[in-house]
């Protein structure tokens, strides 16, 4: 190829593309230039000189950070100058730092300790006092320890680039130089912790995990993230059976390193002090702690007797629960307990979209699409908010590839900053009179991704589609949902009117709001609160949750259920995109729903009918009957993500008619709210709690 | 915030300066211009300068803090700036501080009394040819000597 370069690096010759930087090109031909301020992703600093390099024909030993790799250039990293720099750089950093290593949270993986083990000097010959400052507590998250920082600014960066905060900077001069929030003494941001992973020190630590373990006595363990659909992989640091740390620093995943508050440090609701561990059941009409076997055997004997007497059931699943959950549930119900009334709560209009793109190919976008794609439109959604990986996808989109943004939203959001046009709509007439607006300045973009909430469904899904296809370029959709699995619960036919895979259902049965309001013998309600604010008309209520909801404390038996992070299995996000979770952590006495749904069938004697409850069997099956997930197994088993391709006929979704009550609703939850999971969550409610405090 | 209309006038000038999108640029001589105005860089002057900027208070923050001629608190009338930095200080610039600090009774980023004067330690003024050097507000005093300095500081205090 032509079009690139040749230069030599330690006397191997090289070649890469012209703007590759020296410190890059190395990295790639396996030559380590050390680096602390140098980040990829992330703009040049040339702050920390550590990656000092001797070049011919340069006077001085150049930043491999900052120099551009040219024609026959000749670098050298491994000369007696380059070291001695090396070495006079960490003994300049460490003039300063503590050298309190054995309690810092960072030993052991820290970047400072690493390098002056390989290249830095065993003794300083500076003997001055060392300045102090005391640790100061930004926020409940974030803990700055100032003498410890050696000022990379790689904090600054990724919370004003990546982010779009902008809540870190760096006061005052010299010596005495140190990190500063933005408003005085504590930060007012995201509170998503990425400045912590990102400090190659110990300077920046975590509420969270701080003085918990040192980092070589935990077990690591990528899975997914339960919050919200973006589906982030998080990595979770356990230590006897209990998660004491979140985060991913391997860039693992559909979200690379990227994870909000509710992935690094929201996984604290698995220990909150409410937590069901034993069954309940009604003994004296008051909910009485009792064993697994008499928990499971009344309500199959109740589901028994419902059946043999003709009784009616209901079924409501959940937006967290796994696939394989989500499946074998709605087989439960249509198969054994022979009933059409399933449903879950909705929180995106995705059935309408997909009947509005049938026929089409290649229509939905992915994560990675909105990091690559040259326009993003955005209809509704404050994605900062509400979905923090899109969001941040969008941003790298417009840093590194300048992505043209178009915002269409009720109210202010991060994107306006970026967006080549942010109008304020929120309703449908006023969406379209927007894009109308807009129609010259859409049709002249080579490709679009278009991202829409629950402001936007029936019928004007459909308009909204018609618009897009009109503008003759290609557009892809992202219809957006509430929570991990709200995708897999329609995918997997938790709906009245669908089987799994979008097919039609034979008779379709009751929706969530008529099954809460009808007289049924039987409603078993599947990790979802849906009698928040109401109560219970079923004759018999059973429910599977881990905290005493508002509708746990309505059933007659309630089956303590295991979350996300303590069960295996597969969930699919707002994209579409399968991932494999894995079981982190186990708690007695709590159970998976796809155990509890097992031992249910065979208390009940149908085991055979369902198969085994084994998540990977079950997922096995969904591989081969529903539509669409056929991924790659593979891919999954090794941790990977594949989208589904759902369907691509009509889909016999009713579309309500105008005036008709909404079907999806989302809950529009931002960054420190995440429905039942979140009011459980320490590190969330104390954020809030912080701010309603001032 | 108001200020004079001939700041005003030199604001605008400043943010007509740079091309579109590096506003920014305008920000250390709109703090030193509003500063000599109203005696200090104030909360509500950093609010204001963030603002027609269109960066954050922090921002305003990072190089406020890094530049010693820019204060939070009003100085006094006449800021005498003496240098101690290597130039001056192999001239003797660290006798005139001590003899200064003496003198009036204050110290570093102090004022008298009466408001009149304030003293500052300040690092290299770029008068290394003539040192010591002193800097009375935004004015130079070459090869300064105490007695010289009595005479200046004598000077001030009176002065209009």
């Amino acid at each position: 190829m032509a079009d690139l370069l040749k230069f030599t690096i330690d006397g191997k010759q090289l070649h890469a593309k012209p703007g590759t930087l020296v410190i890059e090109a190395a990295r790639t031909a396996g030559i380590e230039i050390p680096a602390f301020c140098y980040y990829p992703g992330l703009t040049l600093q040339a702050a920390c000189r550590m990656c000092l390099v001797e070049v011919e024909k340069m006077p001085k030993l150049m930043t491999a950070c900052t120099l551009p790799v040219s024609e026959g250039m000749v670098v050298r990293t491994d000369t007696p100058q380059v070291h001695s720099a090396r070495k006079y750089m960490l003994e300049f950093l460490l003039t300063n730092h503590p050298l309190d290593c054995p309690v810092c949270d960072k030993g052991g993986e820290c970047e400072l300790q690493d390098m002056t083990f390989r290249y830095g000097a065993g003794e300083s010959r500076f003997t001055d006092e060392k300045v102090h400052t005391p640790e100061k507590q930004f926020s409940p998250v974030v803990f700055y320890d100032a003498p410890r920082c050696i000022l990379c600014y790689r904090c600054v960066r990724i919370c004003n680039e990546g982010l779009g905060v902008g809540a870190l900077g760096v006061i005052n001069r010299g010596v005495v130089s140190e990190i500063a929030p933005n408003k005085g003494d504590h930060l007012e941001c995201d509170e998503c912790g990425a400045c912590i992973d990102i400090c190659p020190v110990g300077a920046l630590t975590s509420g969270i995990y701080r003085y918990q373990t040192r980092p070589w006595e935990m077990n690591h363990v990528g899975t997914i993230c339960t919050h919200c659909s973006d589906g982030c992989r998080t990595t979770l640091g356990t230590r006897n059976g209990r998660i004491v740390r979140g985060n991913n620093r391997d860039s693992s995943g559909i979200n690379g390193e990227f994870l909000c508050i509710k992935g690094r440090y929201a996984f604290d609701f698995y220990d909150h002090p409410e937590r069901l561990l034993a069954p309940l059941a009604r003994v004296d009409g008051k909910l009485t702690e009792v064993s697994w076997a008499r928990a499971l055997e009344t309500v199959a004997g109740k589901f028994q007797q419902t059946l043999a007497g003709g009784g009616s059931f209901g079924v409501v699943g959940s937006n967290h629960t796994t696939n394989e959950e989500d499946y074998y549930l709605q087989k439960f119900a249509r198969q054994v307990l022979r009933t059409d009334h399933i449903d879950h709560h909705r929180t995106g209009d995705l059935a309408t979209l997909l009947d509005a793109l049938s026929g089409q190919a290649d229509k939905l976008a992915t994560v990675a699409d909105l990091d690559q794609r040259k326009a993003i439109l955005i209809l509704g959604a404050d994605l900062a908010l509400e979905h923090p990986l899109l969001s941040f996808q969008v941003r790298a989109n417009y840093r590194h590839h300048a992505a043209r943004i178009y915002a269409l939203t009720p109210r202010p959001v991060r994107e306006d900053k970026y967006a080549v046009k942010s109008l304020r709509a929120g309703r449908p007439e006023e969406y379209f009179a927007a894009l109308e607006s807009l129609r010259d300045a859409l049709r002249s973009e080579p490709e679009m991704v278009a991202v829409f909430d629950d402001s936007v469904q029936g019928e004007d899904i459909g308009k909204l589609v018609e618009f897009a296809e009109s503008l003759g370029i290609p557009v892809k959709y992202i219809c957006l949902l509430d929570y991990s699995n709200s995708r897999g619960a329609l995918d997997m036919g938790l709906a009245p009117e669908l089987l799994p895979g979008y097919a039609p259902a034979a008779r379709p049965g009751m929706r969530l709001r008529e099954m809460l309001e009808a007289e049924l013998d039987v409603l078993w309600v599947v990790g979802s609160n849906p009698l928040k604010a109401a109560g219970r008309k079923a004759g018999f209520l059973v429910v599977q949750d881990m905290f005493p909801t508002e509708t746990a404390s309505q059933a007659d038996v309630v089956l303590p259920a295991a979350p996300a992070y303590e069960k295996d299995g597969t969930v699919t996000n707002v994209t579409g995109e399968v991932q494999r979770l894995k079981r982190a952590i186990e708690v007695m006495g709590a159970k998976p729903d796809l155990e509890i749904m097992g031992f249910l069938a065979r208390e009940m004697g149908v085991a055979a009918v369902l198969g085994p409850w084994v998540p990977d069997a079950v997922f096995e099956e969904i591989r081969a009957r529903v539509r669409g997930y056929g991924v790659p197994a593979a891919v999954i088993a090794a941790g990977g993500a594949a989208q589904t391709t759902p369907v691509n006929g009509r889909i016999p979704a009713e579309i309500p008619r105008a005036g008709e009550a909404r079907r999806a609703h989302s809950a529009h939850n931002g960054l420190f709210a995440s429905g039942t999971l979140g009011r459980y969550s320490r590190v969330l409610t104390s954020v809030l709690e912080g701010r309603l405090g001032r | 915030m108001t200020f004079s209309p001939q700041l005003e006038a030199r604001f605008s000038k400043l943010l007509n300066s740079y091309p579109p999108g590096r506003q920014r640029a305008a920000l250390i001589p709109m703090l030193m211009y509003a500063q000599d105005e109203i005696g200090s860089v104030t909360d509500e002057l950093v609010d204001e300068v963030a603002g027609r900027l269109g960066i954050t208070a922090l921002q305003v923050h990072e190089a406020l803090s890094y530049y010693s001629m820019l204060h939070r608190k009003p100085m006094g009338k006449y800021h005498v700036q003496i240098c101690t930095n290597i130039s001056c200080l192999l001239n003797d610039g660290d006798k005139l501080w001590e003899h200064a600090c003496k003198k009036l009774g204050i110290g570093h980023k102090e004022t008298t009394a009466d408001g009149r004067i304030s003293i500052e330690e300040v690092e290299c003024i770029g008068a290394c040819s003539w040192a010591p050097a002193i800097q009375v507000n935004y004015d130079f005093h070459h090869f300064v000597t105490p007695e010289r300095l009595d005479e200046i500081l004598d000077g001030l205090k009176d002065k209009p």
